[in-house]
C-alpha cells in the first residue's frame, strides 16, 4: 500500500524537479493518447515541442510566435501572482487586459494624426492607468465594503468586454474603414506602433516589459518588505497582522498592480500583434495568465517558464493540427493532462511516498 | 486490588522518532493512575494506543486478562475504555443533550438522553442542565458535557488528557469529588498531567515516561513534586529566583477600556484599567476564552482603541499600530504559536524579521537585509538554545516548546520597554519553562514592565509582583502577589468582584 507522509518543510529539490518530470509524464501519457487515435507519437510529440523551435521549414514563422504569446501572458501572470500569494484573488484580468488596451488606444487616437516621439509613452502610461483603474472597482469595494473580489473582478471582465464591443462598433470606430467594425490600425501610425524590436525574435516592448517584470517581481518578493508582508499575509493573515501589515493597502496594492500589468499587456498587443480595437480583441491572455502563473507556483522564474511552455503547446498544438490532422480536442486534452499532471505532482514537494505492508487486519 | 490493564512492551515509532519505546505499565480496578512526563515525552501516542487511535508495532495489552487490541476508538469503548480529550469536540449550536447523543452510536430517544443525563450529573456531583446550549456554556462545564458523555457508556477505564488545564482552582476541587466518587465505584482512571500537587492530591500510582521510555513509577502520595519533577526532565530543577529589584516610574497606563472585537466569538473587555511600572511584572489569571487575546490585541497595537485609553510614558498611543507601538518598545508575544506569532510554512529567518525589523534594523530603504536577519534568528537559537537544524527550518518543523523559546527569544533579545506575553510556557517542558521564567525575570531586572497573561497560577504566582484576573472581559483590580491565597485568587477569577469592596 502506497502512502503519503507530510514532509516536516517543502522540499527544495522536489519543487524544482516536479515541473521537469510532469512534463517528461505527459509527454508519455501524451504520446500513449496520439499512438491510441492512430497517430505517431514521437512525431506528434516532436511537432509539439520540436519543430516550432528548430524545424527548417516552420521554424521561421512559428519562432516568433512564442514570444509574441508568452509576453502577456508572462506581463498578466506576474502581476496576478502578486495578489496570489497574499491570498487576494484577482480573476478579471481579461477585464483589465481590455480595459488597459482601450484606454491606451483612445489617448493616442485622440491625438491622431500628431506625430511626436512621446505619443507611444503616454499611451502605455495611460493604458497602464486604465488596467490600473479598472482593477480599482474591486479593490475598493472590497476594502469598503468587505465584497468578494473574485466576484467582481469576474463580473467586471463581461463588462469590459460590452464597453470594448461598443468602442469597436462607436466611439473608437476607424472613421475611413468603410463602416466595418474595429479602430484605425494602430502598428500601422507610426507615432504609436508597438514594432518587432529585433526581426526574426518576436520581440516587441512588450516582451521587454515581461522580461523587466520578472525581475522586478523577483527583487521584490524576495529583497524588499513589501514582498515579504504579501508572503506572509498569504501564508498566515493573522501573523500579517501582527506584523503591522496594513492589510486593506495591500489588497489595493496587488489588485492595482495586477490591473496596471494587465493594462499594459492589453495596450502592447493592441499596438503590436493585434494592431486595432475590435470586437474579438480579448484573446482570453487575461484567464490563460491565471493557469499560468500556478503552472509557475507564483515564482517569478516559474512565471517565465510556464509562460513560455504553454504558448509553445499552443503553437505546437496548432501545427499539429494542420501538420498531423490531430483533433483540437485532442491537443486540448493534451494541454489539460499537462496542467492536471502539473497539478497532481504538487504532492511531492510537501508529502513523501512510502510503501508500507498492507496490515492483516 | 486485581488489575484492570496491563500494558507490555508497547513500541509505536513514527518517521525519525520513537514516540514510546518498551513501554509496559499497569493499572488496578479502581485505581487513579497518573501518567506524568514533559511534552513530547510519549503519553499522547501511549493513550492513543490505549484508545485505539494508534496501533503498536510491538508489544501487547491485557484487559481483564485478556487480549486487548482495539482496532478503533468504536472497538475500545465497547470494551469499557473511555476517553476525555483536552480539546472538546462540541458542537456550540446544540444543546448538551445533542452534544452527547452524536457522540453515541445507538442515541436513545432524547427524553430519555436528557434524563439519564440528568442522573449522572447528579450523581456524580455534575451539575449540568441537558437543555443548554453548549456555546452558553463554561470551559468547566463543557468539560463536564464531555466527562458525561464518557460516564453513559460505564466505562470500566476513563483516561483523562490534561483535565484541570481550562478549570478554575474551584472547578478543580468539583472534578475531583466526582473522580474520586467514580474511583470508590471501581472505575479506574488513568490520569495524565503536568501539574504536580495535583497528582499528588489526586492518584494512587504513577508512571513516569522522559522520550518514549519508562523511567520511574512512584507512589505520588508519598514522593515530592519536586523529586517527580525531577524524574520526569532527567536533571535537577532550575527555580528561577525573583531578583526583586525596586520598581521605577509608570511605563503603561490602561483606563476604562472598553472594546468589542470584530470576531463575534470573541469576548468584549469591559472597563479594564490597569497600571505597568518599569521592573514589574504584572501576572494576569484567568480561564481562558474570558478575553486574553483581546487584551493582548489591545496592548499590541493590532486592534486600535478609543483615544487615550492606552498611554505609555504618559503620551497616548491607542492609535498606534503594532509597528509604530514596537519603535517605541512595547512588544507582545500571543498565546497562538502557529499562524499568529509566526508564520508555519516560513523560516525561522522569516519569522525573525515578522516582528524584528524595526529595532534590529533588519532592512534598509525598506530592503530587507537577509544575512543581519538570519545572524538574529541565529542569535535567539543560541540564547534561548532552540533545538533546530538551523535558521532555514520552516517554523512549523520546530516541536511547540522550541518554538514558544523561540518566539519568546525573538521579543526579549529585542530589549522591549514593555512586553506583554499570553501563554508564555504553555506546552513547554519543565526545564525550558523555568528558562523562560527565568529570561522574563531577567528583562524586568532590566527596567522592563512586563504583563504575563497565562492560565498556570503556579507560574503567576511565582514571578507577578502584582496579580490581577480576567473574567469575562472584565480585570480584576491588581493586588500584590504575595501572600494571596488560592482562595482568594479562584474567587478573582470566578468573578467576586466586590471582593476588594468587601476588604475595605
Amino acid at each position: 500500500m502506497i502512502t503519503f507522509v507530510k514532509r516536516p518543510e517543502p522540499s527544495k529539490i522536489w519543487t524544482i524537479a516536479t515541473p521537469i518530470l510532469a512534463v517528461v509524464l505527459t509527454m508519455i501519457l501524451g504520446g500513449l493518447l496520439f499512438a491510441a487515435m492512430g497517430k505517431d507519437p514521437v512525431a506528434a510529440i516532436r511537432t509539439i515541442f520540436w519543430d516550432p523551435l528548430f524545424n527548417e521549414q516552420f521554424a521561421g514563422y512559428s519562432r516568433p510566435q512564442l514570444l509574441v504569446k508568452a509576453g502577456p501572458l508572462i506581463l498578466i501572470a506576474i502581476g496576478l501572482s502578486l495578489g496570489f500569494k497574499a491570498g487576494i484573488w484577482n480573476i478579471g484580468a481579461e477585464g483589465q487586459y481590455i480595459m488597459g488596451a482601450l484606454t491606451g488606444a483612445a489617448v493616442g487616437l485622440a491625438l491622431y494624426p500628431l506625430d511626436a516621439w512621446w505619443i507611444f509613452p503616454l499611451m502605455v502610461i495611460a493604458g497602464a492607468f486604465g488596467g490600473f483603474l479598472w482593477a480599482m472597482i474591486p479593490a475598493l469595494l472590497k476594502t469598503k465594503f468587505n465584497t468578494n473580489e473574485i466576484l467582481v473582478s469576474l463580473m467586471l471582465v463581461y463588462v469590459a468586454e460590452q464597453i470594448l464591443a461598443s468602442a469597436a462598433l462607436g466611439f473608437l470606430r476607424n472613421p475611413e474603414g468603410n463602416g466595418f467594425p474595429g479602430s484605425r490600425n494602430l502598428s500601422q501610425i507610426p507615432a504609436m506602433s508597438n514594432p518587432e524590436l529585433i526581426t526574426g525574435t518576436g520581440a516587441h516592448w512588450g516582451v521587454v516589459a515581461a522580461f523587466a517584470s520578472v525581475v522586478a517581481a523577483y527583487v521584490l518578493i524576495n529583497k524588499h518588505m513589501l514582498g515579504f508582508q504579501i508572503r506572509l499575509t498569504g501564508e498566515s493573515p493573522r501573523a500579517a497582522r501582527f506584523a503591522g501589515v496594513k492589510d486593506k493597502l495591500l489588497v489595493v496594492f496587488c489588485l492595482g498592480t495586477a490591473g496596471a500589468l494587465a493594462g499594459l499587456a492589453g495596450l502592447f498587443e493592441v499596438t503590436g500583434p493585434a494592431g486595432q480595437i475590435s470586437i474579438d480583441f480579448g484573446a482570453g491572455y487575461g484567464f490563460t495568465a491565471i493557469i499560468v502563473a500556478f503552472l509557475g507556483r507564483l515564482n517569478p522564474i516559474g512565471i517565465l517558464l510556464a509562460g513560455l511552455l504553454l504558448a509553445l503547446t499552443f503553437i505546437g498544438g496548432e501545427l499539429a493540427q494542420f501538420m498531423l490532422g490531430l483533433p483540437s480536442a485532442a491537443i486540448q486534452v493534451f494541454q489539460g493532462m499537462l496542467l492536471m499532471i502539473l497539478l497532481a505532482m504538487d504532492i511531492l514537494v510537501n508529502y513523501r511516498v512510502m510503501i508500507v505492508k498492507k496490515e492483516s487486519a | 486490588m486485581t488489575e484492570l490493564l496491563k500494558v507490555v512492551g508497547l513500541t509505536r515509532e513514527y518517521p525519525g522518532v520513537r514516540a514510546n519505546d518498551d513501554v509496559s505499565f499497569s493499572i488496578g480496578t479502581g485505581e487513579v493512575h497518573a501518567l506524568l512526563g514533559e511534552n513530547g515525552a510519549g503519553k499522547s501516542t501511549l493513550v492513543k494506543m490505549i484508545y485505539g487511535l494508534e496501533k503498536p508495532d510491538a508489544g501487547t495489552m491485557q484487559l481483564h486478562g485478556s487480549s486487548y487490541a482495539p482496532q478503533n476508538p468504536q472497538a475500545a469503548r465497547a470494551a469499557g475504555v473511555a476517553m476525555v480529550f483536552q480539546h472538546f469536540s462540541l458542537f456550540e449550536a446544540l444543546n448538551v443533550a445533542e452534544n452527547v447523543a452524536l457522540g453515541m452510536e445507538n442515541p436513545p430517544k432524547m427524553r430519555e438522553l436528557a434524563a439519564s443525563i440528568r442522573e449522572v450529573s447528579e450523581n456524580y456531583g455534575l451539575p449540568l442542565d441537558p437543555d443548554r446550549i453548549v456555546g452558553d456554556l463554561s470551559a468547566g462545564e463543557r468539560q463536564r458535557v464531555e466527562i458525561i458523555r464518557c460516564l453513559l457508556q460505564d466505562p470500566k477505564l476513563l483516561i483523562m488528557d490534561e483535565p484541570t488545564s481550562v478549570l478554575t482552582p474551584q472547578e478543580v476541587e468539583i472534578l475531583f469529588k466526582t473522580l474520586r466518587k467514580l474511583q470508590s465505584e471501581g472505575t479506574s482512571i488513568l490520569y495524565i498531567s503536568h501539574k504536580l500537587e495535583e497528582i499528588r492530591a489526586l492518584c494512587d500510582g504513577a508512571t513516569i515516561l522522559r522520550l518514549g521510555k519508562v523511567v520511574g513509577e512512584c507512589d505520588p502520595k508519598v514522593t515530592t513534586a519536586r523529586s517527580m519533577a525531577e524524574m520526569m526532565v532527567g536533571q535537577t530543577l532550575h527555580v528561577p529566583s525573583r531578583e526583586g529589584g525596586e520598581t521605577g516610574n509608570v511605563l503603561l497606563e490602561v483606563k476604562g477600556l472598553d472594546f468589542a472585537p470584530a470576531n463575534p466569538f470573541g469576548t468584549k473587555l469591559k472597563n479594564v484599567s490597569l497600571t505597568l511600572r518599569a521592573g514589574e511584572v504584572l501576572g494576569i489569571g484567568g480561564v481562558a476564552g474570558n478575553g486574553q487575546d483581546e487584551l493582548l490585541s489591545v496592548l499590541s497595537g493590532e486592534a486600535r482603541t478609543g483615544k487615550g485609553a492606552v498611554m505609555f510614558e504618559g503620551q497616548d498611543v491607542s492609535h498606534l499600530g503594532p509597528n509604530a507601538r514596537r519603535k517605541i518598545g512595547i512588544l507582545a508575544a500571543p498565546e497562538e504559536r502557529l499562524g499568529h506569532a509566526a508564520a508555519p510554512n516560513m523560516s525561522l529567518t522569516e519569522n525573525a524579521a515578522l516582528t524584528a525589523t524595526i529595532r534590529k534594523k533588519l532592512s534598509k530603504n525598506n530592503f530587507l537585509n537577509w544575512k543581519k536577519t538570519e545572524d538574529f534568528a541565529r542569535e535567539i537559537i543560541k540564547a534561548f538554545d532552540v533545538r533546530t537544524p538551523g535558521p532555514g527550518s520552516a517554523a512549523r518543523s520546530l516541536s511547540g516548546g522550541n518554538l514558544q523559546k523561540f518566539v519568546i527569544g525573538r521579543e526579549v533579545l529585542q530589549e522591549p520597554k514593555i512586553l506583554v506575553v499570553n501563554q508564555p510556557t504553555w506546552g513547554v517542558d519543565a526545564s525550558a519553562a523555568a528558562d523562560i521564567r527565568q529570561a522574563l525575570l531577567d528583562l524586568a531586572a532590566r527596567g522592563a514592565g512586563l504583563v504575563v497573561i497565562s492560565q498556570d497560577l503556579d507560574e503567576l504566582m511565582e514571578i507577578s509582583d502584582h496579580f490581577a484576573a480576567l473574567n469575562e472581559g472584565t480585570l480584576t483590580a491588581p493586588r500584590p502577589a504575595k501572600g494571596l491565597t488560592v482562595d482568594e485568587i479562584g474567587l478573582m477569577m470566578g468573578g467576586a468582584h466586590d471582593m476588594e469592596v468587601a476588604e475595605l
